[in-house]
């Protein structure tokens, strides 16, 4: 089971080394992890991907309220949330592959974005089920490079939110 | 004032009389400034040994334990008596001295990322950065350290720091941390809960760990219990919270605990598990403890509640508040036939240890101890066989019973008994050790004998590791090794040298007298109790 938990943190340095230190001691998956600066300048907003068994991803979050440094957690399912991933790849390609790559990328929306004759960068921003569906398809080509952001969350919105 | 000053004004205010520490160059300027305040330092005789002080001095004050200690190797000596007390819930102020400011991160002489290294076992950890912030730090500290689940709190002070210009000492505002809130008032439908199910409940019993002394609910837990009759057991943590001879007490739980205690708790229909993580000692065999039953789970730290065991009824808040509670309430039930039953089955039990021909029975022996101890008297176990012997067979009259349940730390009850005595210099103070933890921990004799400390030290000599000696009898067919203390010192030289009396038990005749003797005179002693390295605490 994938759980996603949205966690407010207080933009202090050290701060991350303290919630991932929590996953590693403890044992606790985590599929991806990001970090950046909310409107609030004293808050950082983490989106944290875990997945486990049910009692482990209530453990997650009860151990998450416990850090001194935690403001808030927000815990949801895939469903529950819009979630984006970005993604850079450097191909190499013969020019024989080369239609069949602008093919790939037209078809899932992806961007090339840098290209010279023998490689080029290609870019997508989607859920996490379409990035790996562009990584299975480009299984066949020579991926030189990946770079990828891991998946960011927000829950959807709700009639009556405030 | 300079930050060293501003820190010592800090703990005066937090009304902080002793502290234990070991000073090094990175923390000069606090103790200097220690110098011309009214709080007394104890000079430790290593930095374990100043930490595990001021557990044992918190837990008998009920006020967090202060330590002082250097950078480097005298912050990392100091890491296994934090991690002891956060796997016990006692709250510390571990106070670190550290390098300069601008040096950090350069790996200069004595530099130790101890922040780093304590974070799995702080509640939490601050490194001042300016003067001006300390008294705010250190108030924050003690609330963090003293509320909601109890633990050590780390502040790293820098060199720099020390010395810097604080301005005048500002008293702090009420601490106000948008991320700690602890629930102290438990659910108000939880509680109405629990009284439902316990009108509805035929053998309802109550299971009480530390939480329940952390909270100081003793008395509230146990007018609870009495007041329907709800027969009581308690983990070794738990012990002291209601009197050994109690007649609704059933004995302490665990794979060290009664049979019948364990077995009153799997043939509940109600547990009401309260200040008690239900980890592996105490529970080893979840499943089969909570088949059939429910689970009313009280604790103040809701990450426990369903960590080993999956609860039916979660309360969450403070273990006195929550008892206070429940006692204003008035249902109507009476356990008394249950509680007979389960008299009537344990008087069928004996469970007479096993008893050991040669040199002393240790199960005779801490019967007798905790029949001629005074009855407030503070008991303070080590590690191992004598923790399990001590745990077993000591008889709690209004006393307390300190050991370092969680971490299990040898050499921890010489030191924290010393802190005790510290906290409450009058008291009659008991440490039973065995010699391996002993010969980890006798330096600290040196201050026993200058505060001519009323505790009785007594070790338990079986010239081995006894409890591992055990486990290598039993798990690896007798193959023993490293568990024979070869060389072990003639401890009547070792407490001759510190100017300690000195005693020795040989066999179980001698028990009675020498222990009158010893414990009808204040001051320190060393027993030396001889004890059969073939006597296993297994039955």
């Amino acid at each position: 089971m994938k759980r996603i938990y949205s966690v407010w943190v207080e933009n202090r340095s050290g701060v991350l080394s303290k919630v991932s230190g929590l996953f590693a001691r403890r044992s606790y998956n985590i599929d991806s992890l990001t970090v950046g600066e909310t409107r609030d300048k004293t808050v950082s907003s983490m989106t944290i991907v875990s997945s486990g068994t049910n009692h482990t991803l209530e453990q997650i979050e009860k151990q998450l309220n416990k850090k001194l440094d935690v403001i808030k957690v927000r815990t949801f399912g895939e469903e529950q949330a819009i979630l984006r991933e970005v993604i850079l790849l450097k191909v190499k390609y013969t020019s024989s592959q080369r239609k069949e790559l602008m093919e790939i990328c037209e078809f899932l929306k992806a961007d090339i974005v840098d290209a010279t004759t023998t490689h080029m960068i290609i870019t997508l921003c989607d859920t996490p089920d379409r990035i790996e569906k562009l990584l299975s398809m480009l299984k066949e080509f020579n991926i030189t490079e990946i770079s990828r952001t891991g998946t960011l969350a927000m829950p959807k919105c709700s009639e009556g939110e405030a | 004032m300079n930050g060293a000053k501003l820190f010592i004004e800090s703990l005066e205010k937090e009304g902080v009389r002793n502290l234990f520490g070991y000073p090094g160059v990175s923390i000069c300027p606090f103790f200097d400034a220690l110098k011309d305040s009214d709080i007394t330092a104890e000079l430790m005789r290593d930095e374990q040994s100043a930490g595990h002080a001021a557990n044992g001095y918190a837990r008998i004050s009920k006020m967090p334990g202060v330590c002082a200690v250097s950078s480097g190797p005298g912050a990392t000596n100091l890491i296994t008596a934090i991690a002891t007390a956060f796997a016990d819930s006692i709250p510390l102020i571990c106070i670190t001295g550290q390098v300069p400011t601008e040096q950090i991160g350069s790996d200069m002489f004595q530099e130790a990322d101890i922040i780093g290294a304590v974070e799995s076992f702080v509640k939490y950890s601050y490194s001042v950065r300016t003067a001006k912030d300390i008294p705010r730090i250190v108030k924050e500290a003690f609330y963090i350290a003293n509320t909601g689940r109890k633990g050590p709190v780390l502040i790293d002070l820098p060199i720099d720091v020390q010395n810097m210009e604080g301005g005048q000492f500002a008293e702090a505002k009420d601490v106000m941390l948008r991320t700690y809130k602890p629930t102290v008032k438990g659910h108000a439908n939880q509680i109405k809960k629990v009284l439902k199910v316990l009108e509805s409940a035929k053998r309802p019993i109550l299971c009480a760990g530390g939480g329940v002394i952390s909270a100081n609910a003793e008395a509230d837990v146990v007018s609870f219990a009495e007041k329907y009759n709800i027969p009581v057991v308690t983990t070794m943590m738990g012990i002291g919270v209601i009197p050994s001879n109690h007649p609704l007490y059933m004995g302490m739980v665990g794979n060290n605990g009664k049979k019948y205690a364990n077995r009153a708790m799997n043939e509940s229909d109600v547990l009401i598990m309260v200040g008690a993580r239900a980890a592996d000692r105490a529970i080893s065999q979840p499943d089969l403890v909570m088949k059939d039953k429910t689970l009313i789970h009280i604790d103040v730290d809701p990450a426990e509640i369903g960590k080993n065991v999956g609860p039916s009824i979660p309360i969450v808040g403070d273990a006195k508040a929550i008892f206070e509670e429940l006692n204003k309430a008035q249902i109507h039930c009476d356990f008394s036939s249950w509680m007979n039953e389960l008299k009537r089955y344990q008087k069928t039990r004996n469970e007479k240890q096993q008893s050991t021909a040669k040199y002393v029975d240790p199960n005779l022996f801490v019967e007798t101890l905790s029949e001629k101890i005074k009855k407030d008297a503070v008991y303070v176990a080590d590690v191992g066989q004598n923790l399990i012997y001590s745990c077993t067979n000591y008889k709690v009259k209004e006393g307390k019973f300190l050991a370092s349940g969680g971490m299990g730390t040898m050499g921890y009850s010489l030191p924290a008994a010393f802190g005790a005595s510290v906290a409450n210099p009058g008291k009659q103070i008991v440490c039973v050790l065995g010699d391996g933890a002993m010969q980890m921990a006798f330096h600290d004799l040196a201050n026993v004998a200058l505060h001519k400390s009323n505790l009785k030290i007594i070790i338990m000599d079986n010239r081995c590791l006894g409890m591992i000696r055990e486990y290598q009898h039993i798990h690896f067919d007798n193959r023993y090794l490293m568990v024979d203390l070869k060389n072990t010192p003639d401890y009547s030289f070792i407490a001759k040298a510190y100017g300690i009396p000195f005693w020795e038990i040989g066999k179980n005749e001698e028990i009675e007298d020498t222990l009158s003797e010893v414990l009808r005179k204040k001051g320190p002693a060393i027993i030396d109790v001889y004890i059969d390295a073939d006597a296993f605490t297994a039955n």
